[in-house]
């Protein structure tokens, strides 16, 4: 067996056993699990609120409300989807009580028409993140997925930076498994095109990769 | 052969190697033969590998001893 394949079943046991004891009433062991998610609940928080203060009530929310109900999680699904199911749903609330934002439903029908705008067809450099410091690339990766409409951004948020499965990403957005996929595909190619404007080999030949 | 409107149907599972063998097979034909195709799927690859290798930021520091005394309080409130 791989190392990996070690440290993965340790760290599924790991939680396991945290999970069983926060449930038996040992608040060091909640307190361990909230160290260990604390970081990725807030980073959801603020790429689906795209806001600090929002971030801040949802991440404390989400595990006051774990704590609260820990005795009704059941154990079918891991504990991190579990919560992150409740935090995605704290802050699509947070969403929705800011009128001016219409566009945060996310059973809203969303466009499955023609892409219009064209794509750009450019060949990136082999390591184009190493063109920019990792405070620009955190900027550019942020404007990105902030720029993309909630619907998108949120299945893509879970799917791709927290890295649920399509199936867990559906069940934290009621959403069905084709609805997942169509957004993700949407979603990526959108970024796609955002972020070739910044890592596109410079060539003078545009045709010279073939 | 697919038509390119066909292959980026098919992109996401096709990067997530969630197809079986044979629909596989007919999107790699589609790239061997299809440059453009070929630059949508590579480039499209490295956008989710950029985002999957970015680290969740530290917390500020005021937020995360807001959180820890947020739940301490919780927790004591439910012994009593």
């Amino acid at each position: 067996m791989l190392d990996w394949d070690l440290a993965a079943e340790q760290a599924v046991f790991d939680e396991t056993n945290l999970v069983t004891q926060a449930r038996q009433g040992d608040n060091a062991a909640f307190g361990e699990l909230t160290e260990r998610y604390q970081r990725n609940i807030f980073r959801l928080a603020q790429n689906i609120t795209q806001n600090r203060e929002d971030a801040e009530d949802v991440l404390q929310e989400t595990f006051m409300k774990a704590y609260e109900h820990l005795p009704d999680f059941e154990g079918n699904s891991k504990f991190y989807t579990w919560i992150v199911r409740i935090a995605v749903n704290e802050a699509l609330m947070k969403l929705r009580k800011r009128k001016w934002d219409k566009t945060v439903w996310l059973d809203e029908p969303v466009n499955v028409g023609e892409e219009t705008v064209a794509r750009e067809i450019a060949i990136w450099e082999d390591n184009p993140e190493q063109r920019y410091s990792k405070e620009e690339l955190a900027d550019i990766l942020d404007k990105a997925v902030n720029s993309l409409a909630p619907a998108y951004r949120t299945v893509f948020v879970l799917r791709d930076i927290e890295e649920l499965s399509t199936e867990e990403t559906a069940k934290a957005l009621d959403l069905t498994v084709p609805a997942v996929k169509s957004r993700l595909l949407r979603a990526r190619l959108q970024l796609r095109d955002k972020l070739t404007a910044f890592f596109k080999k410079k060539v003078e030949d545009p045709f010279a990769y073939l | 052969m697919l038509t390119c409107k066909q292959f980026l149907a098919e992109l996401s599972d096709f990067l997530d190697e969630a197809l079986g063998l044979e629909e596989r097979k007919k999107l790699e034909d589609h790239i061997n033969k299809c440059p453009n195709c070929w630059v949508i799927a590579d480039t499209t690859r490295k956008t989710i590998e950029v985002y999957k290798c970015s680290e969740p930021v530290q917390i500020p520091t005021d937020i995360r001893s807001r959180l820890m005394k947020a739940l301490e309080r919780k927790m004591a409130s439910k012994k009593l």
